[in-house]
């Protein structure tokens, strides 16, 4: 078989595809609960409702969604320019970190004090992409294995923060931090509804990143290194610069979903922060398509997903597990749609 | 400082890094052979979670050890088969692929456990590979009890390192795999096979990859757990880079990691253990491996098509 490209692929072309992509994902979510012995439909329904079926679950749901937005914005905005960032656990505990180091320090000054944290922290992660995007620019050394690698150094650093300097006097013995003070909480979008302002926040990200690179000089070249880093170079773009820029952008938008989860849910700092939200950031981005707003509706999605398998899990006895099966495979499928989209099959 | 004589002269340390560069030499080994074709596989880490489980739960069931070998060897082919279809033929980035493959494959196993084991509280354990002292040489003063008391699997790990060896640098095949890794249009032009060449290559290498993390489960430990690999998988992409993409050099290297991983252990009994903090100790593997990294950066001979998918036709 050959693939042969095509030049400009018809809007049923690019958004069929994904839809089939998707189309098949539930096909596989009714395989599988199939195979664990509960009815594929019923299943299915279970898990819309699980997500969406009340005025609790939609909260649950876009409470959820929060640090996906920030990790998949995260990953999108690197990956557009070919910023291979799988770090995006590690920005976050950074995050998460400054957050409550600044959080727990008395100032006595609230609104100047919050922002204060998010800045922090935006800075926190931001530096901890640096590292590895300065080896690559600088000795080659490919990002991927760097920014995995530092995924782990950060968790036992946080491990060692909890159950050492950081560690909560009165928490009983458990490895966790301080909690950050009261009035440094951010506040209910509406009073009496569980949604924190990191939501808003979130959406506020998107859409600036939005304009970012739909309107700015920045966003043209992030663009432009993504997609031919040696043509980018010839027409004068400078590419380290721009990856670096990348980076900083990249790792502080992490970062923030570590403030988010702190300042606005968690109050305090755990092992366990992040079950993997830098990991399910990747996720979010491929099926956003790397678009920022995309990306609000995909963490919507996957963060239904996960908070309907919870709840369709306590009633089917389908392992929740199979969140994370259908993630993967969605993820799977989407990059094979968007091949798909940009090139024809010729067997030959 | 008399500590870490004591440590480095004793033959249960050496035995210990032996043992412990198992798992990694057959990961290693098999994330060589596909980055050799020209496939880097991040799907290592999860396929090595899915052989871990497999092989542990074919023996689980009743299957003799060596089944088990196998069966874990066959479930990290057909994971191979789905990030060679993927990224080969479809020439589909290798990077978020290989990070699909981990997921899916580490959420697959997860997901099966549950699903035959909904009730267990504690992990159950099977019969593991016994160590097996080789006759004669095991009596060899010092190295005997280090090199020659290892179980079956270990053997096995540096045997396919000689034949991993053997295969890429003298036969035939060997060398139509590392002209698809580097020329893959020369090769084509010589009636090579790229896509038959590179997917058997990612297949097989997937497969010694699920062996490593089988490793685990048959021959160190005897229980399967979730978080068992934990970042073995990267760390033999950064030992592929430390070999220079050589066999030898990557076992080597894969010894040498092994003997820190297994002096942190014994440090932390140690003085020393009782100053610094156990999450220096623990972390200092993946810190060596980024280091590894850097220093290997200026003189490592990377292949030269390593993550440029082969389209016939296309120049």
């Amino acid at each position: 078989m050959r693939l042969e490209p095509i030049a400009n692929p018809s809007a049923a072309r690019r958004y069929g595809f994904p839809a089939l992509a998707l189309a098949a994902t539930v096909l596989v979510a009714s395989i599988l609960s199939w195979i664990a012995g509960a009815d594929p439909l019923a299943t299915l329904g279970l898990i819309v409702t699980g997500a969406t079926g009340s005025r609790l679950a939609i909260l649950e749901t876009l409470n959820r969604a929060t640090p996906l937005i920030f990790t998949g914005l995260a990953v999108a905005v690197a990956f557009r320019a070919k910023l291979w960032n799988i770090g995006a656990e590690a920005q976050l505990y950074a995050g998460a970190v400054m957050t409550v180091v600044i959080g727990t320090s008395a100032w006595g000054m609230a609104w100047l004090q919050l922002p204060a944290m998010a800045l922090a922290a935006v800075a926190a992660g931001a530096l901890v992409l640096l590292g590895p995007v300065i080896l690559k620019t600088r000795f080659g050394v490919d990002e991927v294995v760097t920014t995995l690698l530092f995924n782990f150094i950060m968790l036992l650093f946080v491990s060692w923060l909890v159950e050492g300097p950081m560690k909560d006097p009165a928490g009983m013995g458990w490895p966790k931090s301080t909690p950050v003070d009261r009035d440094l909480r951010l506040p209910r979008m509406v009073e009496g509804l569980r949604l924190h302002w990191g939501f808003g926040l979130a959406v506020l990200a998107a859409l600036l990143i939005w304009l970012m690179q739909a309107r700015s000089v920045l966003g043209f070249e992030m663009r432009a290194v993504g997609q031919n880093a040696r043509a980018a170079r010839f027409s004068g773009i400078a590419v380290t610069s721009v990856l670096l820029k990348t980076a900083l952008i990249s790792g502080g938008l992490a970062a923030l979903a570590g403030f988010s989860e702190v300042a606005g849910l968690k109050g305090h700092l755990t092992r366990d922060l992040s079950p993997g939200f830098g990991y399910t950031g990747i996720i979010v981005a491929m099926l956003a398509l790397l678009h920022p707003i995309g990306v609000v509706v995909a963490a919507l999605f996957v963060a239904g997903i996960f908070v309907g398998s919870d709840s369709m899990s306590r009633a089917a006895g389908v392992p929740t597990y199979i969140a994370d099966m259908l993630l993967a495979v969605s993820l799977l499928f989407m990059v094979l749609a968007l091949g798909l989209a940009r090139y024809r099959v010729a067997w030959t | 400082m008399m500590a870490l004589v004591d440590i480095l002269i004793s033959a249960s340390f050496w035995a210990a890094a032996i043992r412990i560069a198992s798992p990694l030499i057959f990961a290693t080994l098999g994330e060589l052979i596909c980055e050799r074709a020209g496939v880097l596989n991040l799907g290592i880490e999860g396929i090595m979670v899915m052989g871990a489980f497999t092989g542990w739960f074919a023996v689980y069931q009743g299957m003799p050890l060596w089944g088990g070998v196998a069966v874990a060897f066959g479930s990290g082919m057909l994971f191979g088969l789905l990030h060679a279809t993927l990224t080969v033929p479809f020439g589909l980035s290798q990077h978020v692929v290989g990070l699909g493959v981990t997921l899916l494959a580490t959420a697959t196993a997860s997901f099966a456990y549950r699903l035959a084991l909904p009730q267990v509280t504690s992990p159950p354990r099977i019969d593991p590979f016994q160590p097996f002292a080789v006759p004669v040489l095991s009596d060899i003063p010092f190295l005997g009890p280090a090199l020659f008391t290892q179980t079956a699997l270990t053997y096995a790990a540096f045997g396919m390192a000689v034949v991993v060896g053997l295969v890429l640098y003298r036969t035939p095949l060997g060398l139509a795999v590392r002209a698809v890794g580097e020329n893959p249009a020369a090769a084509a032009a010589q009636g090579l096979s790229v896509t038959g060449l590179r997917m058997g290559a990612v297949m097989f290498g997937s497969g010694l990859m699920a062996v490593g993390g089988a490793f685990l489960t048959l021959s160190a430990f005897s229980s399967f757990f979730f978080d068992m690999v934990n970042g073995r998988g990267w760390i033999c992409i950064a030992l592929v880079v430390f070999g220079a993409w050589r066999p030898g050099k990557a076992v080597l290297g894969a010894v040498l990691f092994a003997a820190f991983d297994a002096g942190q252990v014994r440090l932390q009994q140690t003085e020393i253990g009782a100053i610094l903090p156990y999450q220096v100790f623990l972390a200092l593997p993946f810190v060596l491996s980024i280091i590894a990294l850097i220093v290997m950066s200026r003189r490592a001979e990377v292949p030269a098509a390593l993550m440029v998918p082969y389209n016939k036709g296309e120049r």
